[in-house]
């Protein structure tokens, strides 16, 4: 293990610059560290104008996300040492496909709006009273759902994304992974609130299937996988509408609404 | 009538604000150029028309057969040219990357349930693996017997 490394590090001032450019700072490599460390070490003793997010520092704030030589990571997941047995540069880039506000923060707003669409909450048609107690539910229940609902947004399936990439308004793997989330939750009651955003151009109809959002997500989410099942469940649903035409009346209200 | 008077209220539409001082990044034509799995994406995709070009010729030869001996003569001659031999080897090689692929995506498309937990994904693939392989060793035995 080299006792050194060289970070070639994204920087871009809105201030002052037209596009992003690289600077290289090196760093000591320590076993333990990762990535945001040498990042925090950076910021720390070499220039206080580097600017990143990071908060938990344990993969579950999904704030730390960035472009570790070409592949969306965590940083804070990402060992340093890893990179550092074969002597090469580190790359570290603000996420792919996302506008870049500053250094390696990127923009989240349009992420955040495609997740709303997509209503990650439970929907019930009646509230039950309070007297009735919690809405149970089964341990077979909860594992049908339990994988999608490891997501922490981090936004790296964006990144991984090349549909993202190319059409801007794909609702994108992690807000249909959250959809399909509670659409599969026995307590839930709002899918056919949300068929239609999903089984939309712009929802499941958008993704080709690269299968990159499942490789990188540090969860184990596999939102390409809750994609294709919402493929097939919406496809049984519209043909379910020629025989129970009612059916079909509920997504129509929703596309209108 | 009345409720189709209705004036219904709907919200602002949603629209972009403008951000002059972000940057952002256009995506390359090429971007499918640079890495691997990208690649094997574009691969697989293009697989289709190698697919769909099997499905031609299989039909041809259907037409030939029907057409008797003289036109099926013909079309074995068309087939025995190089440059139909090459087209069909880069055929084989792409229905192969196309079957594989497809083959290993499948558990995650169609997860199955089995006592309230779901099944390995080996259980799923494994047996189209299987499938494929003893309709390709029957294909092979009517061929070559």
């Amino acid at each position: 293990m080299a006792d050194n490394i060289v970070l070639e590090i994204a920087r871009y001032s809105p201030e002052s610059d037209h596009e992003p450019h690289f600077e290289c700072y090196e760093v000591p490599v320590r076993r333990e560290w990762v990535v945001l460390d040498a990042l925090n070490h950076i910021k720390d003793t070499v220039d206080g104008s580097l600017t990143y997010r990071w908060s938990c520092r344990m993969g579950i704030c999904g704030s730390c996300g960035m472009m570790v030589n070409g592949e969306p990571k965590l940083t804070c997941a990402t060992f340093l040492s890893t990179y550092a047995r074969n002597g090469s540069k580190v790359r570290v880039e603000p996420l792919r496909y996302f506008p870049i506000i500053r250094d390696l923060v990127t923009e989240l707003g349009g992420f955040v709006s495609k997740l709303k669409k997509a209503k990650p909450w439970l929907i019930r048609d009646l509230e039950q009273p309070l007297s009735q107690g919690e809405y149970l539910q089964t341990p077979e229940q909860l594992d049908r759902y339990k994988q999608f609902s490891m997501c922490i947004n981090c936004t790296l399936c964006y990144a991984a994304c090349p549909v993202v990439g190319l059409d801007p308004i794909f609702i994108g793997p992690a807000a249909i992974a959250l959809a399909q989330r509670y659409n599969m939750d026995s307590r839930d009651q709002g899918s056919a609130e949300r068929t239609a955003v999903l089984a939309h151009p712009d929802g499941v109809w958008g993704c080709t299937f690269v299968g990159e959002c499942t490789r990188v997500c540090p969860k184990h989410v596999d939102p390409a996988g809750a994609i294709q099942q919402y493929k097939i469940a919406a496809v049984l649903d519209w043909l379910k509408s020629f025989v129970t035409p009612r059916g079909r009346d509920v997504s129509n209200q929703a596309a209108n609404d | 009538m009345s409720a189709t008077r209705q004036q219904t209220i709907r919200p602002a539409p949603a629209y972009t604000e403008f951000h002059p001082r972000w940057y952002r990044p256009r995506v390359s034509v090429y971007w499918w150029l640079g890495e691997w799995h990208y690649l094997k994406f574009i691969l697989r995709e293009l697989s289709s028309v190698f697919v769909a070009w099997f499905v031609v010729e299989t039909l041809l030869l259907i037409k030939a057969l029907r057409g008797g001996p003289e036109a099926y003569a013909h079309f074995l001659q068309i087939m025995q040219n190089p440059a139909m031999i090459a087209l069909n080897i880069i055929s084989l090689f792409f229905i192969v990357f196309h079957t594989i692929t497809w083959f290993n995506l499948a558990p995650s498309a169609t997860p199955v349930r089995m006592g309230g937990k779901r099944l390995p994904d080996v259980m799923i693939s494994a047996p189209a693996y299987v499938a494929w392989a003893v309709v390709s060793a029957f294909i092979c035995w009517m061929v070559l017997r």
